[in-house]
């Protein structure tokens, strides 16, 4: 094994690792926000300096490769694919935490009413999160393309959540504090899965050099794009 | 009006995928617009050796063209087969066709003006190989060789080849000091002077920087992708990031084939044929 699969194998340990600790925030914030567990929303928290130091690190790793190294090909796709998987894995630690907080915050008050939404969308997110850290370790593509389906439902949870919620408001405008704090919890993970998304997205690029999001802006449309951008700024 | 022409460009930029897919798994692509050279089912013999195998590439004009691979793959016999190199060796034997586009002459044939051929497609050489000369003569031989008389012209010409190759400031106050008192990298650019003064459709570089030092392997690389403005370049180099830095397409040759042949991006990003990122990721063998 050459100098470099050696490296490539560690770099592809840290974001497995980093892609565990975010998978066991998520995990433990939900957790903490239904069993109203302070501790464990606490727990959260404090776990996301380790999050960031680790991702700092991955992309420090990614920079010095890309310099050192001159990777090619399918390693130049891998070590760009790191850099922008573990940027995404550290944005999901962050909303982890936003759950995590805001748990603490309802755990203070009344219970408002059990949940329904939440732990169904939460269930998902959480497999989405633990099935795309597989795509990339296995380079596995059908997982990718099944966790991208599965967004679809988060996104249709997050609206059944928020319309139950606003007919909640309208009738009692005292619990809104509180409701508005469950919408803001049914968002992040809503956002969860879409970084989950963006991360099978690039595991597709990394294995089979193909772009899928904006692949059909053509430089024509980008072009037209502008022209109509800089003829309404006039 | 504006979301009519982009319907439009995303409808055609759906066909244009649709064949982009179909070219996914070629392994030999065809450049768009105007070819320069087109080789067809060549194979080259040193002797009973057969040094190139088969090969089909199409040569895109006033683009660069970079050929890679391993030492013995092929890559300098088949730049040398593009102006008649070989006709220095005895035994040496050409099966195929290579047209020199527009005029649709055969390069391969044994009966064409090899002399005619060599001013229209130029070479620059591994090793820079100025004349004992001065620096002005070593631009003016060419011209002079191919019957310019006139001696304002061949100074203009002189002024405009040395200009164009990035050396005029550094010899302007020396043009008569011979050309051996330059270094290195200087007298690869004088060589590519002297190439580029008769104004040949074609440049060859055959490892034109291996003999020289950082900073002017990028003076020349910076050379190379200013010439192409006039005419087409191909280049062999050992050096991927040479390849990956100056070229436009890139050819990746092995064992006398051409295994890949697709735009310079693709090929250091995405190459189709496993062979060919084996090779330029270093896991060759």
């Amino acid at each position: 094994m050459g100098i470099l699969d050696e490296e490539l194998r560690k770099l592809k340990e840290k974001i497995l690792i980093l892609g565990c600790l975010v998978e066991e925030g998520v995990r433990k914030a939900v957790k903490a926000l239904i069993e109203r567990d302070n501790e464990l929303a606490k727990q959260v928290i404090s776990r996301d300096n380790l999050i960031n130091g680790l991702e700092v690190d991955i992309n420090e790793e990614c920079i010095r490769l890309i310099a050192l190294r001159q990777p090619m090909a399918k390693d130049l796709r891998f070590i760009t694919t790191a850099m922008k998987i573990s940027t995404d894995l550290e944005r999901m630690g962050d909303f982890a935490v936003n759950i995590a907080e805001r748990a603490v915050e309802l755990n203070q008050e009344p219970f408002l009413k059990p949940f329904v939404n939440i732990p169904k969308m939460a269930e998902i997110t959480e497999s989405m999160v633990e099935d795309v850290i597989n795509a990339f370790v296995k380079e596995d593509v059908d997982l990718c393309y099944d966790v991208i389906k599965r967004d679809d439902k988060v996104d249709e949870l997050l609206k059944n959540n928020h319309n139950e919620l606003f007919e909640l408001m309208i009738k009692n405008p005292d619990i809104i504090p509180l409701a508005l704090k469950r919408m803001f919890i049914a968002k992040y993970l809503e956002r969860i899965a879409d970084h989950a998304t963006n991360i099978a997205e690039m595991v597709i690029y990394m294995v089979e050099g193909k772009m899928l999001r904006g692949t059909f802006v053509t430089e024509e449309i980008q072009k037209l794009c502008l022209e109509d951008f800089i003829s309404r700024q006039r | 009006m504006v979301i009519g022409s982009m319907i439009e460009s995303i409808k055609n930029f759906f066909s244009f995928t649709a064949e982009r897919v179909s070219e996914m798994g070629n392994a030999i692509q065809k450049p768009e617009g105007e070819i320069k050279l087109e080789v067809k089912d060549l194979n080259f013999y040193y002797g009973e050796f057969r040094a190139l195998k088969n090969i089909n590439l199409k040569i895109p004009t006033k683009k660069i063209t970079a050929l890679i691979g391993p030492s013995g793959c092929g890559k300098t016999t088949l730049l040398r087969c593009f102006n008649r190199m070989h006709d220095l060796y005895p035994g040496s034997r050409y099966e195929g066709d290579i047209i020199f586009h527009p005029e649709g002459i055969n390069i391969a044939n044994p009966k064409i003006d090899v002399l005619d051929l060599r001013r229209r497609i130029g070479m620059v050489f591994q090793r820079p190989n100025p004349f004992p000369k001065s620096i002005f003569e070593n631009v003016a031989y060419g011209l002079r060789v191919n019957g310019v008389r006139d001696k304002k012209l061949i100074q203009e010409k002189v002024e405009w080849a040395l200009r164009a190759s990035a050396l005029w400031d550094e010899v302007k106050d020396r043009l008569n000091a011979n050309a051996y008192s330059l270094s290195g990298g200087q007298q690869q650019r004088l060589c590519i002077a002297r190439a580029i003064a008769i104004e040949p459709d074609v440049l060859l570089f055959d490892e034109p920087t291996s003999a020289l030092d950082p900073i002017s392997t990028s003076k020349i690389e910076e050379l190379i992708m200013k010439l192409k403005d006039r005419l087409t370049i191909i280049i062999v180099t050992h050096n991927m990031q040479q390849a990956a830095r100056v070229s436009d397409w890139t050819g990746f040759m092995y064992l006398g084939e051409l295994i890949e042949f697709a735009n310079t991006q693709k090929i250091f990003t995405v190459p189709s044929q496993k062979l060919t990122e084996d090779y330029i990721t270093g896991r060759f063998g």
